[in-house]
């Protein structure tokens, strides 16, 4: 029986089509994954057919059919805002991104559980409160029973999540939607909130969507997979076969981009060993003010390491572990004690300019990094004018930039919102280039794009590695692409170096227990029903 | 306040009122100095025509202006902590008295004033943030612009022509003491109120407007949404508790405003509040009551704060048990 059947949708706002035609069925205790590249309508399409969205003009087209058990069958689309509220909450329960937004901040985690509980099955103060105990319990909340009064901003993101699936699950829904509900977590977290809805699935025969943009995710999740490319179906299969055997150009592209452990990077450009920056006992604390009070922060704690000229060293860990703190100390963006040296020359406290332009860097999101009123070629040649570097040549020299990143010389005259993200990140690189750099430090500098343009931006970090001999800090939560790009490895865990060792030997072999974890909640490239049988 | 220890919110308030205490300080140097830095001399300038030099040297010395700096200030601060602000230079009548006499028109004005201002703002700035885009929300932004646009002394000319002049219902000027003649005071309370309050509504509607407006697109209300809660619980649960908050100091921004005095409203109704008591003491150079009175509206914005901070802590759990 279905649970869910959806045929033919359409979205469209003013003259653009979102969605275009998507259909498919979901039967009771299976997961159909939705995966596609951002923008292609995803989250719209599910939205749509449970009549959730909520986006002014948009007009939504085809049907949808809830069968359920209690309810019966409902049209979702076309349907009253009383009749979706029926539905919404009781029959359908929804997972969203971000743990830290979706929760209310001024409403006791009981409160926003018994909610939905009072509205669908008016059930008593007193029972709903046993039945949000039970489902806190459920969703793996150590001590529930104290965490039923404790507010969203006492958890942390992992528990926060685990909220929003006993918020999703406390009328038993037939469906669950979840949308990227991972994607927001650190990867050792991800790995248990897969498990988590997983078992509560077993258990209970949910049938669940889930979105996202992770094909290794959807490996771990899915029995069937439909892949969405600006809002058509390329394929709906089986997850196994759709690994094995891919049958659309846009799925195999997905497949080949998406990040796998066990690559290796090109050998160093330069072998002689020569240290370029070395960092000593490095160690960083800062004051941060909370409304009772100021409070430190030991974000580094006596961290040391080597990068050897044309090499790279990944940096990796959890969010909280440190990584960026190393990057800004280094750059001169926190005050840092202990010792850091370019080629013997100290980097920490007062430093002259022009050895401040040795180190460039290349920030994560390529929409908030560049100034939205600057032309991309001026945001590459202000690096330039700022140290007084080739009067007279910028054009020139932006021009060899752009060619350096593989971009048209004509984008120069283009602002950020002209550009994709991808052509973003490379005049983030361009600009970081421009000043002729020793060391370039990139904190999470492809973990904003899609798949695909990951893969295309990280080949163009390793070429130009080869090229201009480049010496990278590597820094990445996502091991797979780590493992893609650097020499030497050193893994960072609540501040501290837990492991630091050439990448070939770290990933043969973790050693601490840590690394292990880390390694161990990488989603395997092989889909979990292909090993399950299912 | 039912989990979490009650530490954080005791820890919170403790400094709110050192802090508090620290800026008290920072007004009493300032205040002390105001009479020291006139140019020339405050006692002679107070004394104007009525200069001999028997009254000057009088005057002199029941101000204690003869006695050295730090004595000086020692005695205003030990004074100014017990009530007494020294005598008007102009009436000779004691400082905290004048001001004492004026408090219950300025606080009842401003009361009602914000009251006013909360039943229009509150409702209107809601509605308008509901339907962004809309014909209502554009009726709303267009009002209120109009209010926030329009002088005050106009406003209260106007509504003293419709409701005094044209329709006769209520008295153009004056003041009654609430204790006395609660009837009075209503009725000539209700125009100077209307005045303050609908500048007031006008502001704060627009602030209301865009929070509500940042919350309706938070994930939160999508969650609240997706649990098939009814509208109108997901408005007031979810979307205006969340809205208001950061309102509240607006609001008290609003409330200390008017609290320390509104000069044109009370002149062109005749209510006798702090304002016009700072006009004419300005107008008559009494230092020492110009002094006393800014001390006394300091001390009502600290004290709309230290308010507004408490309100903070009760209804944002992430203040009081962080």
């Amino acid at each position: 029986m279905n649970v869910l059947e959806v045929a033919d949708l359409h979205v469209s706002i003013g003259r653009t089509d979102i969605v275009r035609g998507v259909s498919f069925a979901l039967e009771r205790e299976q997961t159909l994954g939705i995966v596609g590249e951002s923008g292609s309508g995803k989250s719209m399409t599910v939205l749509a057919a449970t009549g959730l969205l909520d986006a002014p003009g948009a007009r939504v087209g085809g049907s949808a059919i809830l069968r359920d058990d209690r309810l019966g069958l409902a049209r979702l689309i076309g349907a009253s805002p009383k009749a979706l509220r029926r539905v919404h909450g009781d029959a359908i329960g929804f997972v969203f991104q971000d743990p830290s937004t979706s929760l209310n901040p001024l409403l006791t985690l009981e409160r926003q559980i018994t909610e939905s509980l009072e509205a669908h099955r008016n059930l008593t103060r007193r029972a709903a409160r046993t039945r949000a105990l039970d489902l806190l319990s459920a969703v793996g909340i150590p001590t529930p029973e104290n965490r039923l009064d404790a507010y969203p901003h006492q958890l942390s993101g992992g528990q926060r999540q685990r909220v929003m699936i006993a918020i999703a699950l406390a009328c038993d829904p037939g469906l669950l939607i979840a949308d990227e509900p991972t994607t927001a977590l650190d990867v050792t977290t991800q790995a248990q909130i897969i498990d988590l809805v997983r078992d509560l699935q077993e258990q209970r025969g949910t049938a669940v969507v889930w979105i996202s943009h992770d094909l290794g995710v959807i490996g771990q999740v899915a029995d069937d997979v439909i892949v969405l490319q600006q809002g058509q179906v390329v394929e709906h299969r089986p997850i196994v076969e759709l690994v094995d055997a891919p049958a659309h150009p846009y799925t195999q592209v997905l497949l080949a981009a998406r990040p796998r452990l066990g690559g290796s990077p090109p050998p160093p450009v330069d072998d002689s060993g020569a240290v370029l920056l070395d960092v000593a006992n490095l160690d960083v604390r800062f004051p941060v003010s909370t409304p009772t009070g100021r409070a430190q922060i030991h974000a580094v704690r006596d961290v040391s390491f080597q990068v050897r000229r044309g090499t790279t060293l990944g940096l990796v860990g959890e969010s909280g572990s440190g990584k960026s703190t190393i990057a800004n100390a280094l750059t001169g963006l926190v005050r840092a004690n202990g010792s850091a040296t370019l080629e013997g020359q100290p980097l920490l406290g007062k430093v002259p300019r022009d050895r401040r332009r040795r180190l460039a860097m290349v920030f994560q999101d390529p929409f908030s990094s560049l100034d939205p009123r600057i032309r991309a070629g001026d945001a590459v040649a202000e690096p330039l004018r700022v140290h007084r570097l080739r009067p007279g040549r910028h054009r020139e020299r932006v021009a060899a930039l752009f060619d350096l990143v593989r971009l048209p010389t004509a984008f120069a005259s283009r602002f950020p919102h002209e550009l994709s993200g991808g052509q973003r990140q490379r005049v983030s690189i361009a600009r970081a280039l421009a000043l002729e750099p020793d060391l370039l430090i990139l904190d999470e500098a492809t973990a904003s794009l899609d798949a695909s343009i990951q893969a295309q931006v990280l080949g163009l970090l390793r070429d130009l590695q080869q090229e201009l001999a480049l010496t990278y800090l590597f820094i990445a939560h996502d091991l797979a692409i780590v493992q893609d790009m650097s020499h030497d490895v050193l893994v960072m865990q609540e501040g501290v170096a837990v492991e630091y060792r050439p990448a070939g030997e770290l990933f043969a072999d973790p050693r601490e227990e840590y690394t292990q974890r880390l390694l161990a909640a990488v989603p395997p490239e092989r889909p979990r029903a292909a090993r399950s049988g299912r | 306040m039912r989990s979490g220890s009650p530490r954080a919110l005791f820890v919170f308030l403790g400094r709110r009122l050192l802090y508090s205490a620290v800026v008290l300080f920072g007004v009493l140097v300032v205040t002390f100095a105001i009479v020291q830095l006139v140019p020339g001399d405050p006692i002679r300038l107070a004394l104007g025509t009525r200069f001999n030099q028997d009254a000057y040297d009088a005057l002199r010395a029941a101000s204690g202006l003869d006695r050295p700096l730090h004595e000086q200030f020692v005695s205003y601060v030990t004074g100014a902590l017990t009530g007494d602000l020294g005598v008007s230079f102009r009436s000779g009548q004691p400082v905290t008295l004048l001001l004492l006499e004026r408090l219950p028109a300025t606080i009842s004005l401003a009361l009602v004033g914000v009251l006013i201002a909360l039943l229009i703002s509150v409702p209107a700035g809601i509605w308008a943030g509901l339907r962004e885009g809309r014909l209502a929300d554009g009726i709303v932004r267009v009002t209120s612009q109009f209010g926030v646009s329009i002088p005050d002394f106009w406003m209260g000319l106007l509504l003293i022509t419709l409701f005094a002049g044209v329709l006769g219902w209520l008295p153009s000027s004056g003041y009654a003491p609430l204790a006395e003649d609660p009837a009075g005071w209503a009725r000539r309370v209700i125009l100077p109120a209307l005045t303050v309050g609908l500048v007031a509504a006008a502001i704060l509607t627009r602030y209301i407007r865009a929070a509500v407006l940042e919350v309706a697109h938070a994930g939160f209300v999508r969650t609240a949404r997706s649990k098939g809660l009814a509208p109108s619980v997901v408005t007031g649960r979810h979307i205006v508790r969340n809205a208001l908050v950061p309102v509240l100091t607006i609001v008290g921004i609003q409330l200390a405003t008017i609290l320390s005095g509104v000069i044109v409203v009370e002149v062109v109704f005749a209510w006798p509040g702090l304002g016009r008591l700072v006009y004419d003491a300005v107008a008559a150079r009494d230092y020492a009551l110009i002094q006393g009175a800014v001390l006394l509206i300091a001390v009502m914005f600290l004290v709309v704060n230290l308010v507004v901070d408490v309100l903070y802590a009760v209804v944002d759990p992430r203040i009081r048990l962080s």
